[in-house]
C-alpha cells in the first residue's frame, strides 16, 4: 500500500494524494443515502498526462479506479465499492476555449458549473451553457456524463445531447478523443463519425476517464421572463406540457409539486422559462406560450399565476436556490432523489404513486418534472431530504427511494444516475442481449475490470 | 351570511345606468346595458359577467351608491362565471389564509396597519412615523381583493374575524381605537366595504393620506418643497373611497410635488393591470399599462407615486424604463422631510 502511495505523490505531488483517515472519510460517501465505502487513496491529477500514468498504475496493480467530478451525484456513484483509488478530478479545472462563432465551450473535465456560468457572464455576456439544478461545485463533465438536464433542456434536450466531443484517457492509459476534435482542430459536433461517445454516457465512469470536453453553449437574452401555469388536476399535465413545449420557444420548463409552501400543496406548477432579444420579443413569446393553452384558460382550468416582475426573480435563478432551501427542510442536510427519465404521459400516475409513496413512509417530499426537449420525454424527480444524523430518517428516506425505483420501472420509466441496487433492477428488465453487449465493450476496453468496478454489474 | 345592503328598486327606476354605461372596458349603449344590467337584477347570466375587468370603477360610477360591482361581484360567483381560472383562485386563497399564529401586543397610537405587506415595515420610519406601532401580517389582510376573483363569500367568512384580530389582539387591549391604514384598500374595506355587507367595524379607521397630512402640517417648516411634477397612480380600492381624493391634492401641495394635468386621473383613471393578468387577459393588461404610463410621461411626471404595493410592485419597472421614478407615497414625503426613502 505504501508503494502506491508513493507512486501516486511521484506522479501528482504529495499535497495531492491521501490516504489519511480523514480523506478516506470524506471521499467514502456522498450527501445521498448509499452506504459508505471508504477509498484507500485519494488522488488528484492536475493533467491528462497524469491522468494517464495513474490509470497505468491501477493497470499494472489491478487497483480499482472511480472517476469523480463534484462528488454530488446523490447517488453514490463516486464511492469505491471495491475500495482502491478515487480520482478527485476538480483540479483539472480549466476552460480552455470559448469559440463564440460556433457556440461551444471545451472544458477539462472538472470545471465547475459556477465556474463556467461566471466566466461566460464576465467574457461572453452573450452566450450561456445549460445549468443543472446541482450545487455551483458540481461539475460539467460529471453532469454530461451522467445524461444531465437542465435550464436550457427544453430547448437543446439532454446535457449529453449538448456534447461535442470528448477528451478520455482509456481504462488501459491510451488518450482518445471523440467527435470533431479527433479530426479537426475545432470541437464543433460529433457528427458525421462513428459516434463512440456512447461508449462513455451513461457508464458512471466505469469505461474510462473524460478528461475534457466540449459543450454547446446558447444565447443569453438580454429580456428573461416566466410564466407559472397553475392546474389541480394532474391529468391534464401531459397536453398542457405538450402544448407548452411545442411553441419552441421555452427555454426550460419545469413542474413542480410540493406540500411546502401550503398554498403549494395539491397544485402543479408549470414554469416556462423563456429569453428574447428585444421587449417586443419577450411579449411576441409570451403570447405564444399564452396561446397555446388557450383552450385550458377558457375552460378557467389553469392559468398563469399572476406575478409582479420583483416575485419572478427567484424563478428565473439558475440554479434554484429553492430546491437547497428543501434539501436541508429535515436538518442534518441529507437529500437525495429519484430521477426518473420517462414519457410525459406518465406525468399523472407518477404524480399520484409519488404521494402515495411519501404518504406510506412519511417523508416530506418535493416532486417535479423538467421537460425534455419538446416534451420528447421527462425527467421526473421525486426528493425526499431527511437528517444524516438520524439512522430512522435515513432508513425511511432509503425505503421511499427504493419504492420509487421500482415504482419507475414498473410504470415504463427508467431511474436516472441509478443506485446501484437500482442498477440490478434495471438490468432485471433490460434485454439480455443489451445488457451482454455493455459487457462486451466493458470487456474489450477494460480487460482488468479496474473502473469503477460494482456498478452495472448483476 | 351577511347581506349585501342593495336596493333593487333604485336600479329598477334607474335612467342612466351609469355603472356599464361609464365602463372603461365593456363597450355598451344604455339600452344595451339596461337589458344587461336586468338579466343581472334577475340573477340570469349577463356578458357583463364574463367581461368584467373587477377594476371597482363602478361602484364610484353609480350615482345612488347602490354597490353595483358588489352585486355584479356576488351574481359572478353564484353563476360561476370566475373571472380568474379557479385553481388560481383557490391557490390564492390558501395562500392569503390567516395563519393563526398572530399574539396580543400592547400598541399605542398612531398603529399603522401594513395588512398583508408587513415587508413594508421599513417605510414606517422617520419624523413622520415617530412613536407609531406597526401590525400587520395575513391574520389582519383586510380580503377585499377576492372582489377580484368573484369570491365575495370568502370576505364573508374572513372579514368578520379579521377585525376581530385586530380589536382582540391589539385595539382593545391597548385602549386604541383609531386605525391607520397604510393601504387604501384597508381604508375602503372598513369604512365602504364592511358596511355595505353589514359587517360591524368597531374602530375607526383613518386613511394614511389624511394621517400623512397631518402629520406633514405638523412639520410644514422642516418641508423642503420636491418641486417636481408627480404622477399619482390610483389604486382600484379608492373607487370605494372617492372622498377621500383630495388628501393627495393636499399632500402634494405641502411637499411642494406638482401634479400635471392627465387624461387618466380621478374617475378616469386606469387599474395598474394586474388583475387582468390575474384574468388571463395579458393583451388589456399591456394596452391598459401602455396608456397609463404613457400618459404619465406625456404629462412631464419626474416620478409616480403609489399607495398600493401592487400597484407598485407590478409598475415600478414601467415606469422606471421611462424614466420617472416610481415611489411609495410615504417615501415621497419623507424625502420631502430630508430623509431617505426605503422602496
Amino acid at each position: 500500500m505504501e508503494e502506491i502511495y508513493r507512486e501516486l505523490v511521484k506522479i501528482v505531488g504529495e499535497r495531492f494524494v491521501s490516504n489519511q483517515p480523514e480523506e478516506r472519510f470524506l471521499y467514502s460517501r456522498d450527501p445521498g443515502t448509499m452506504e459508505p465505502h471508504a477509498p484507500d487513496w485519494v488522488v488528484m491529477p492536475n493533467t491528462t498526462e497524469e491522468v494517464q500514468k495513474i490509470v497505468r498504475l491501477a493497470n499494472r496493480q489491478k487497483i480499482p479506479l472511480v472517476p469523480m467530478g463534484g462528488g454530488l451525484v446523490l447517488s453514490g456513484l463516486s464511492r469505491p465499492l471495491q475500495g482502491g483509488m478515487v480520482l478527485d478530478m476538480k483540479r483539472m479545472n480549466r476552460i480552455l476555449e470559448v469559440n463564440e462563432a460556433s457556440s461551444y465551450v471545451v472544458v477539462e473535465a472538472g470545471a465547475s458549473q459556477g465556474m463556467l456560468q461566471a466566466y461566460l457572464k464576465k467574457h461572453h455576456p452573450r452566450l450561456k451553457h445549460s445549468i443543472p439544478d446541482a450545487p455551483p461545485i458540481a461539475t460539467i463533465g460529471g453532469n454530461v456524463l451522467i445524461h444531465g438536464s437542465g435550464h436550457l433542456s427544453a430547448a437543446g434536450g439532454f446535457h449529453s445531447e449538448m456534447l461535442n466531443g470528448l477528451e478520455v484517457v482509456l481504462p488501459t492509459g491510451e488518450v482518445a478523443r471523440i467527435g470533431s476534435c479527433s479530426a479537426s482542430p475545432y470541437w464543433f459536433s460529433r457528427s458525421p463519425l462513428p459516434d463512440l461517445a456512447g461508449l462513455f454516457l451513461g457508464w458512471h465512469g466505469t469505461t474510462g476517464v473524460v478528461t475534457k470536453l466540449a459543450i454547446k453553449l446558447f444565447p443569453a437574452r438580454p429580456w428573461n421572463d416566466v410564466g407559472i401555469f397553475v392546474i389541480e388536476d394532474p391529468e391534464l399535465a401531459p397536453d398542457i406540457i405538450r402544448r407548452l413545449a411545442r411553441v419552441q420557444v421555452a427555454e426550460d420548463i419545469l413542474a413542480w409539486m410540493s406540500p411546502k409552501p401550503d398554498w403549494a400543496r395539491g397544485f402543479q406548477m408549470i414554469n416556462i422559462a423563456y429569453g428574447a432579444e428585444t421587449k417586443a420579443e419577450l411579449t411576441l413569446k409570451r403570447n405564444l406560450i399564452r396561446e397555446s393553452v388557450r383552450p385550458y384558460l377558457e375552460r378557467k382550468v389553469g392559468g398563469f399565476m399572476p406575478l409582479p416582475p420583483d416575485m419572478k426573480v427567484r424563478f428565473l435563478e439558475a440554479p434554484q436556490s429553492t430546491l437547497a432551501v428543501f434539501a436541508d427542510v429535515n436538518k442534518g442536510g441529507g437529500f437525495e432523489y429519484v430521477g426518473a427519465i420517462m414519457p410525459v404521459e406518465l406525468f399523472a400516475p407518477a404524480f399520484r404513486k409519488g404521494l402515495e409513496i411519501a404518504e406510506r413512509r412519511k417523508v416530506p417530499y418535493s416532486l417535479g418534472a423538467r421537460i425534455v426537449g419538446l416534451a420528447h420525454c421527462m425527467m421526473f424527480f421525486y426528493a425526499y431530504a431527511f437528517n444524516r444524523a438520524d439512522q430512522a430518517d435515513v432508513r425511511r428516506a432509503q425505503t421511499a427511494l427504493e419504492d420509487t425505483n421500482a415504482l419507475v420501472l414498473e410504470m415504463g420509466g427508467i431511474p436516472w444516475k441509478a443506485e446501484t441496487p437500482a442498477q440490478k433492477q434495471i438490468i432485471k428488465k433490460m434485454d439480455p442481449n443489451t445488457f451482454a453487449l455493455m459487457n462486451r465493450l466493458r470487456a474489450v476496453l477494460d480487460p482488468q475490470g479496474i473502473m469503477n468496478p460494482g456498478n452495472w454489474e448483476a | 351570511m351577511s347581506e349585501l345592503k342593495y336596493d333593487q328598486k333604485i336600479c329598477t327606476k334607474c335612467e342612466k345606468i351609469d355603472c356599464l354605461t361609464r365602463c372603461q372596458h365593456i363597450a355598451l349603449e344604455l339600452e344595451e346595458a339596461r337589458q344587461e344590467w336586468m338579466k343581472i337584477l334577475a340573477g340570469r347570466d349577463s356578458r357583463v359577467l364574463h367581461e368584467c375587468l373587477t377594476c371597482y370603477a363602478c361602484e364610484e360610477y353609480c350615482p345612488y351608491h347602490n354597490h353595483p360591482f358588489y352585486l355584479i361581484v356576488d351574481r359572478q360567483e353564484e353563476l360561476s362565471a370566475w373571472p380568474v381560472p379557479v385553481p388560481l383562485t383557490k391557490q390564492q386563497i390558501a395562500m392569503m389564509a390567516p395563519k393563526g399564529q398572530i399574539v396580543a401586543q400592547k400598541v399605542s397610537a398612531p398603529v399603522i396597519n401594513l395588512c398583508s405587506f408587513p415587508m413594508l415595515a421599513g417605510c414606517i420610519q422617520g419624523k413622520l412615523f415617530a412613536g407609531a406601532s406597526i401590525i400587520g401580517g395575513n391574520d389582519l389582510f383586510c380580503n377585499i381583493m377576492w372582489l377580484h376573483f368573484a369570491k365575495n363569500s370568502v370576505i364573508r367568512e374572513r372579514l368578520p374575524k379579521v377585525i376581530n384580530n385586530l380589536m382582540d389582539y391589539y385595539l382593545k387591549v391597548s385602549g386604541v381605537d383609531e386605525l391607520i391604514c397604510f393601504h387604501d384598500e384597508c381604508f375602503g374595506t372598513y369604512t365602504q366595504l364592511a358596511p355595505a355587507f353589514g359587517i360591524e367595524v368597531p374602530f375607526k379607521p383613518v386613511h394614511l393620506f389624511e394621517y400623512l397630512t397631518k402629520k406633514l402640517t405638523e412639520l410644514k417648516k422642516e418641508i423642503r418643497p420636491i418641486n417636481a411634477k408627480v404622477a399619482y397612480q390610483r389604486p382600484c380600492s379608492n373607487r370605494l373611497v372617492p372622498e377621500t381624493q383630495h388628501w393627495v391634492d393636499e399632500i402634494f401641495k405641502l411637499i411642494g410635488a406638482i401634479r400635471p394635468a392627465r387624461e387618466y386621473e380621478g374617475e378616469n383613471a386606469l387599474c395598474c393591470g394586474m388583475v387582468v393578468q390575474a384574468a388571463q387577459r395579458d393583451d388589456q393588461a399591456d394596452d391598459l399599462q401602455k396608456r397609463n404610463v404613457d400618459d404619465m410621461a406625456a404629462a412631464g411626471a419626474q416620478y409616480c407615486v403609489f399607495n398600493c404595493p401592487m400597484c407598485f410592485m407590478t409598475l415600478k419597472g414601467m415606469v422606471a424604463e421611462r424614466g420617472m421614478t416610481p415611489i411609495l407615497i410615504s417615501d415621497l414625503c419623507r424625502i420631502a422631510l430630508g430623509e431617505g426613502f426605503w422602496g
